[in-house]
């Protein structure tokens, strides 16, 4: 029985000798993973910029109608001229993804924040609140052409052809709010990012003392009361973590775009001037399509690799200048927050 | 000082309601929670109105639960039971039917940690009156200042009623949530060791605010500190495993307690 404790002693001590080069190996692949990723963002940022960035300051000569002149291809890209006429340009799918992802943060950040207050202020701890919790974080997961379809579906055909056949009669049988367009966009994005926003003011809303809740209810406030006028206030930074987290989603996505009203070539802008100001049931333009068309569509040669970077360089700008946008927002309600602990 | 000028105005105030500190009457009083059944055990207490009432005994033996059933905060709470009685002058606190906001306007707490609500200065003490239907801004601008005075706290802040609670110190936090629940003029102030997260200083100024506040209304106050017991309070009782072992004049409990186990907790023989 004394071999035993001195058998098993160099065991454990190879063991642990062991540990230094495993953990050495590890530590070195961690550094090449992030010296790819790094390097791989590098790379592809590079790429956008260089080739799309000169292919945009290039000069080439169009057709107008005052003749043959010199252009910078920024300004084709803009006005639509010589092979991208028929798509009218950069401009409207610029315009049109901006439009649906703001749209869409203005759906998604109301029905994300009663949800969430629904789920931590109202539902008790019993299972079916957990089960509806592991539900939402789980619709994440699926994919997001499925929410395409799903909005296909759900708010194009049923919702649209109910609102059709209630209020838009008269223009039967061609389709008003029931074909693609805009406010289904949107919809379908906002769910697409309605997990997103539910767990990141779920997460702000448990971080908040209970005496908060408690000081104001001891002030003969309602919990309707408390919950409007302290609890989401002060959960306002993280609420608007998880509204720029669905706005980098919702503004990078194609796929479930293209069934709900995204095209090729739509005639007017879904925004205008004169009221309505914005126009709910039109197909709209969208810089990620606009990139997948050019890329399928381009006229092969020299030009082609350089007008597909360029629009993927300003895809990437405008997804970027939301978030910043969102990001200046969240700063200047964090600087009230921080001495609280609250953020 | 002109506290006592805005203590008179804000009396003057209640005296046209024709409010007056009341006292509270606690009859049979027993509550459980889910893995506590003996939190409180038939429990009575006379407490007069216009005085300050210390409620001391060793951590656990339900000092808060108590003060909580006084406001009815323990009904926030799930699986927490109660019965008997607590009349508050002719209002039957713990009745089913009573309305507890209107309760809690009458009935106001301190916690013992400061809990300022991340808003302005302004905003903290104007939130009780706001959620009462008070609108005008004229009315507001009285109530606040007139709340802040009576805390002692107007001259430290006046200069930046915007600025954030958060940047006030803790002693000053504490001032202020005084300040707020006095802005809806409540009748008693439930205060839950007001003083034991702040500083000797702070806890001073928080002592002179109780005596100062006590002419206008019931005070009932939580205490671990002996001798803040002794100070501000003019009766005690003593809790001790959710019952009232004993309840006195302060001086008495302090000098000639009837109780072998009050005398073993305060000179700090207990445990
Ligand atoms: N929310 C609750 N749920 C279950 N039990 C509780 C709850 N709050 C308090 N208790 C129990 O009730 C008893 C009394 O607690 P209470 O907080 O009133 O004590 P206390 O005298 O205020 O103590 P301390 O001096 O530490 O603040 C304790 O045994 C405690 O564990
Ligand atoms: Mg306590």
């Amino acid at each position: 029985m004394s071999i035993k404790p001195t058998l098993e002693t160099p065991g454990l001590m190879a063991n642990t000798v062991n540990e230094g080069p495993v953990s050495g190996v590890m530590t070195a692949l961690t550094a090449a993973a992030t010296f790819l990723a790094i390097f791989s963002v590098i790379l592809f940022l590079g790429f956008l910029l260089f080739i799309g960035g000169s292919w945009l300051l290039e000069a080439q000569t169009v057709i107008t109608a005052g003749g043959v002149e010199e252009r910078y291809n920024w300004q084709v890209l803009f006005s639509g001229e010589s092979e991208l006429s028929v798509t009218g340009g950069i401009f409207p799918a610029i315009v049109g993804t901006v439009v649906v992802t703001l749209l869409m943060a203005v759906i998604v950040a109301p029905l994300g924040i009663v949800v969430a207050v629904y789920l931590t202020e109202y539902a008790s701890d019993g299972w079916s609140t957990q089960l509806l919790r592991i539900g939402v974080q789980n619709l994440a997961a699926i994919p997001s052409i499925i929410y395409g379809v799903f909005g296909l579906a759900f708010f194009v055909y049923v919702i649209g052809g109910r609102v059709d056949a209630l209020f838009f009669e008269s223009n039967l049988p061609d389709p008003t709010f029931g074909a693609p367009g805009l406010l289904w966009a949107s919809l379908t994005l906002a769910i697409l990012t309605l997990p997103t926003v539910i767990v990141a003011t779920e997460e702000g809303l448990s971080r908040l003392p209970a005496t908060l809740r408690e000081g104001s209810r001891a002030l003969g406030a309602t919990r309707v009361e408390t919950v409007l006028y302290v609890v989401i206030p002060a959960a306002t930074p993280s609420i608007l973590t998880g509204v720029i987290l669905a706005v980098a989603r919702a503004a990078g996505e194609v796929a479930p775009l293209m069934l709900v009203g995204v095209v090729k070539y739509a005639p007017s802008l879904p925004i205008g001037l004169e009221a309505p100001f914005i126009h709910l049931e039109q197909k709209f333009m969208h810089l990620g399509f606009f990139v997948y068309d050019l890329t399928m569509h381009a006229p092969a040669g020299d030009g082609r690799l350089g007008i597909v970077a360029a629009a993927g360089l300003l895809l990437v700008a405008v997804i970027v200048t939301l978030n910043i946008v969102a990001l200046l927002l969240r700063m200047s309600l964090r600087r009230r927050y921080v001495q609280t602990g609250l953020d | 000082m002109d506290h006592r000028e805005a203590l008179i105005a804000a009396s003057s105030h209640r005296v046209r309601q024709g409010g007056y500190a009341p006292g509270i009457e606690v009859n049979g009083l027993s509550l459980t929670y889910p893995d506590e059944p003996n939190a409180l055990v038939d429990i009575n207490l006379s407490i007069p109105g216009g005085e300050v009432t210390a409620v001391i005994g060793p951590s656990g033996c339900g000092k808060s639960t108590l003060l909580r059933c006084f406001n009815r905060m323990n009904d926030m709470l799930e699986g927490c039971r109660y019965s008997g009685s607590i009349m508050l002058h002719d209002l039957n606190i713990l009745d089913p039917a009573t309305d507890v906001t209107a309760l809690r306007r009458r009935v106001g707490m301190v916690f013992q940690r400061p809990n300022p609500f991340p808003m302005s200065i302004y905003d903290n003490v104007a939130y009780g009156p706001r959620i009462g239907g008070v609108r005008r801004r004229r009315d507001l601008d009285e109530i606040v200042e007139n709340s802040l005075r009576l805390a002692a706290l107007w001259d430290e802040v006046k200069d930046g009623l915007g600025r954030n609670a958060a940047i006030l110190s803790l002693g000053q936090q504490q001032r202020l949530v005084i300040a707020r629940a006095i802005a809806v003029r409540p009748e008693v102030l439930l205060m839950d060791e007001p003083a034991s997260s702040l500083d000797p200083i702070s806890t001073l100024r928080i002592e002179e605010l109780i005596y100062e506040l006590k002419q206008s209304y019931t005070i009932v106050i939580v205490t671990h500190n002996m001798q803040q017991a002794a100070r501000v309070s003019d009766r005690t009782a003593f809790l001790n495993q959710g019952q009232v072992i004993e309840y006195d004049v302060t001086d008495k409990i302090f000098t000639n307690p009837s109780e072998p186990a009050t005398e073993d907790y305060i000179t700090g023989r207990y445990g």
